[in-house]
């Protein structure tokens, strides 16, 4: 489904990924794993195309995508749940889904906000408070039903754990798992949180300076002793 | 510095040196600022120009300003008893002076009790005398409380803004049945009339800029370009090819919407301050294009003679040539110079309504959604499938057009424009009315261009002083009202049923 090889993105001077080779199949849970500053959250932007890739191929679906403009790879079927949630902060929870909608026919929407509330019900709670008022679980909740009211066939997401509670990582890994079993999407996440990930991944990449230096099924890499060494220490 | 939350009852005692250390000090700089302002005046004597002196004048503000502040430190320790006692009483013997002055003849000579010579600085200070009683009084009732500026600001967007937003449907049309009953009020002159032309005027420049900095949050310091775009368009038109008003108008909104994109196309990676300084910029060039293009726009010698609107081709003249109809002729009324002004004041009402309802039917639509998001976040817009470019270019085009109707308007009302209508001054007020009426806010418009247009226009009195009602306004917006008159934002969405949720109404 999403295919990229040899990718090369540079910031300034400073290449960030050196020549990157992964692929996404349909139905898929795909995890990205590595340190911070290994180039995880490049390898993401650079899909959905800013910063554009200096060399390299990705194609979705069979078609080239590396050199599309940002919304017109959106369109194609890839939603993305940005690193820091980036969810609009004075508009409503319903606003932010309505928004997540722009691209898709109205007709489907208020299915879509049911999907998204059955997922979510706290967000039905809450869905006449602005954005900014949520709880930082919620906000991530947020963010990816957004994502997901674009109807897409591959969800990108980064860090959906970063900076929540234990319990709340569970609940967001739960649901990913549900959003890619019943409802069909793709799913394609970088994580820190390398054991959860791990776990809900069918398979998984690590990545360390700009390059892929390890994959395989997301149980294998977890009964991986250098993985475990390097990422999994000090607990879950 | 004021009394704690919890010792509210137990009054800290005064400190006398203090008090009057601080009030000194504000008498003090009140009478260094208006030694030299009242103080001194000049005038024109037979063979040339002396300087008259008004020390008095100087005094009673010094005076005033030291017991206002006086006041002022007695309410915030907790002491509204004195407070009440003397400034309810002045206040209102203020206001019993005045409305004798207004109501009988001021030859009975009452107006020499009045502290100053202007009457409507007496108005004022009666109004300020009368908001410290009624502070006074308001301490009385409830226990004194420190709030901080943005509790104060959250209690006022509840109590005032909140109320005020959702009573707009009822405000608003109520303010609609005032501007159009107006003219045929026995209040209405024609310096009220006028007033309110020029009101409405910056209301619709305002709704159009609104949407370019309210909604789509692109600061345009040189919206006054597009205004001068729409009035030099008509005034061309019309004087070259002899085009009437209403033919020329969309004219006049489609060129000003090109000048519209012509600017969003350089800025379209600008934001915040970087766009702010070339929208200034492009509001500079446009004037002095039009300053120096001598064969094509006159120049600074500007162009007179534009043709003024005309009432389904019924002329408002006196004596029209020989076998043409005229407005008064074919009512069969006796001419009267002030149908014209009447006709110019239901034109704009007109213009500002459309310019209104386009903009409120555009915020239902999926593009005004998406300007409000570009507003919050651009990156989160664009990996939502938003093309930013178009969108913005959108605003700029939407809001210029209005700027465009604005200019024509502005043309036809004058029979005159020269470079010197469209300085940065301009685009400067109308911004000043958007960001004070609240970003985004149809109604605060409303209110913010009422303030800041109509109150100096009834300070004219003070002559050049009038513009030291503008600066107070806005300061006294900006301490109360920081986010703006009514910053209050309504979701565009409500689910009408709590089941069901209706998208896309």
């Amino acid at each position: 489904m999403l295919k990229v090889s040899g990718i090369h993105t540079f910031y300034g001077n400073i290449e960030a990924l050196r020549g990157v080779d992964i692929e996404v199949h349909a139905g898929e849970i795909v995890a990205l794993i590595g340190a911070n500053g290994a180039g995880k959250s490049t390898l993401l932007m650079t899909i959905c195309g800013k910063p554009q890739a200096a060399a390299g191929q990705i194609t979705f679906d069979g078609a080239d995508i590396s050199r599309l403009p940002t919304y017109q790879i959106v369109r194609r079927g890839i939603a993305q749940a940005p690193e820091g949630r980036r969810i609009f902060p004075y508009m409503t929870v319903m606003e932010n889904l309505q928004m997540g909608a722009s691209m898709t026919d109205p007709v489907h929407f208020e299915d879509d906000v049911e999907r998204v509330f059955t997922l979510y019900p706290i967000l039905k709670e809450r869905r006449h408070q602005r954005g900014g008022t949520l709880s930082g679980g919620e906000q991530q909740m947020l963010a990816i039903g957004r994502a997901l009211m674009s109807r897409p066939r591959l969800l990108l997401l980064d860090e959906p754990s970063l900076g929540l509670a234990p319990m709340l990582v569970k609940q967001i890994f739960r649901v990913i798992k549900e959003i890619n079993e019943q409802q069909d999407v793709t799913v394609f996440l970088v994580e820190q949180n390398a054991y959860h990930a791990l776990r809900l991944a069918h398979r998984g990449y690590v990545m360390a300076n700009g390059q892929i230096v390890m994959s395989g099924t997301g149980q294998e890499l977890l009964a991986n002793e250098e993985i475990r060494a390097a990422y999994l220490e000090g607990g879950h | 510095m004021a009394v704690a939350s919890d010792a509210a009852t137990a009054l800290r005692p005064l400190d006398p040196a203090y008090v009057l250390k601080e009030a000194g000090a504000v008498a003090a700089i009140v009478f260094a600022l208006s030694i030299s302002l009242v103080g001194f005046k000049t005038e024109d004597v037979p063979g040339g120009i002396t300087v008259v002196t008004r020390f008095g004048a100087v005094a009673i503000v010094t005076v005033i300003a030291f017991f206002g502040r006086l006041g002022l430190i007695l309410l915030r320790e907790g002491r509204p008893f004195p407070v009440l006692v003397t400034a309810l009483p002045f206040a209102l013997a203020l206001f019993a002076l005045l409305l004798w002055d207004q109501l009988f003849a001021p030859e009975i000579g009452l107006r020499r009790f009045l502290p100053f010579g202007d009457i409507i600085v007496n108005w004022l200070l009666a109004i300020f005398a009368a908001i410290l009683a009624g502070r006074a009084a308001w301490t009385f009732r409830h226990e004194p409380r420190e709030q901080s500026a943005e509790e104060r600001e959250k209690k006022m967007d509840r109590v005032v803004a909140a109320p005020v937003q959702r009573a707009a449907r009822l405000v608003g049309p109520l303010l609609l049945g005032f501007a159009i009953i107006l003219p045929f009020l026995p209040i209405a002159d024609r310096r009220l009339l006028d007033i309110g032309i020029l009101v409405m005027t910056y209301i619709m420049l305002g709704w159009g800029l609104n949407v370019v900095v309210g909604l789509a949050g692109l600061l345009d310091l040189g919206y006054v370009a597009f205004y001068a775009v729409g009035a030099y368009s008509y005034a061309l038109l019309a004087t070259h090819f002899d085009l009437g008003f209403w033919i020329c108008l969309p004219f006049a909104g489609i060129m000003a919407a090109f000048a519209g994109i012509l600017l969003g196309f350089p800025v379209l990676r600008l934001r915040g301050d970087y766009l702010a300084i070339v929208t200034l910029g492009f509001g500079e060039m446009v004037r002095i294009i039009l300053l120096n293009w001598y064969d094509f726009t006159n120049g600074p010698d500007g162009i007179s003679g534009i043709p003024r609107p005309s009432f389904f081709g019924l002329p408002f003249v006196r004596n029209p040539p020989e076998g043409t109809e005229t407005f008064h002729s074919f009512f069969g009324l006796s001419y009267s110079p002030i149908d014209r002004i009447i006709f110019l004041y239901y034109v704009i009402l007109l213009l500002a309504l459309a310019t209104n309802a386009f903009t409120l039917r555009l915020r239902k639509l999926p593009v005004s959604r998406a300007w409000e998001a570009l507003r919050e976040d651009e990156t989160a817009c664009r990996s939502l499938g938003i093309n930013p470019r178009n969108t913005k270019l959108t605003a700029f085009a939407i809001g210029a057009m209005f700027g465009g109707f604005g200019g024509s308007f502005f043309a036809t009302r004058q029979g005159f424009i020269s470079p010197e209508s469209f300085t940065f001054i301009e685009s400067a007020i109308i911004l000043a009315i958007v960001v004070l009426g609240g970003m985004g806010s149809q109604i605060g418009v409303v209110f913010a261009a009422i303030l800041l247009i109509g109150l100096p226009e009834f300070f004219r009195e003070l002559q050049q002083f009038r513009m030291l009602a503008f600066g107070a306004t806005m300061v006294t917006i900006m301490i109360w009202r920081p986010r703006g008159l009514l910053a209050h934002r309504e979701p565009t969405i409500h689910l009408s049923d709590e089941k069901t949720p209706t998208g896309h109404n």
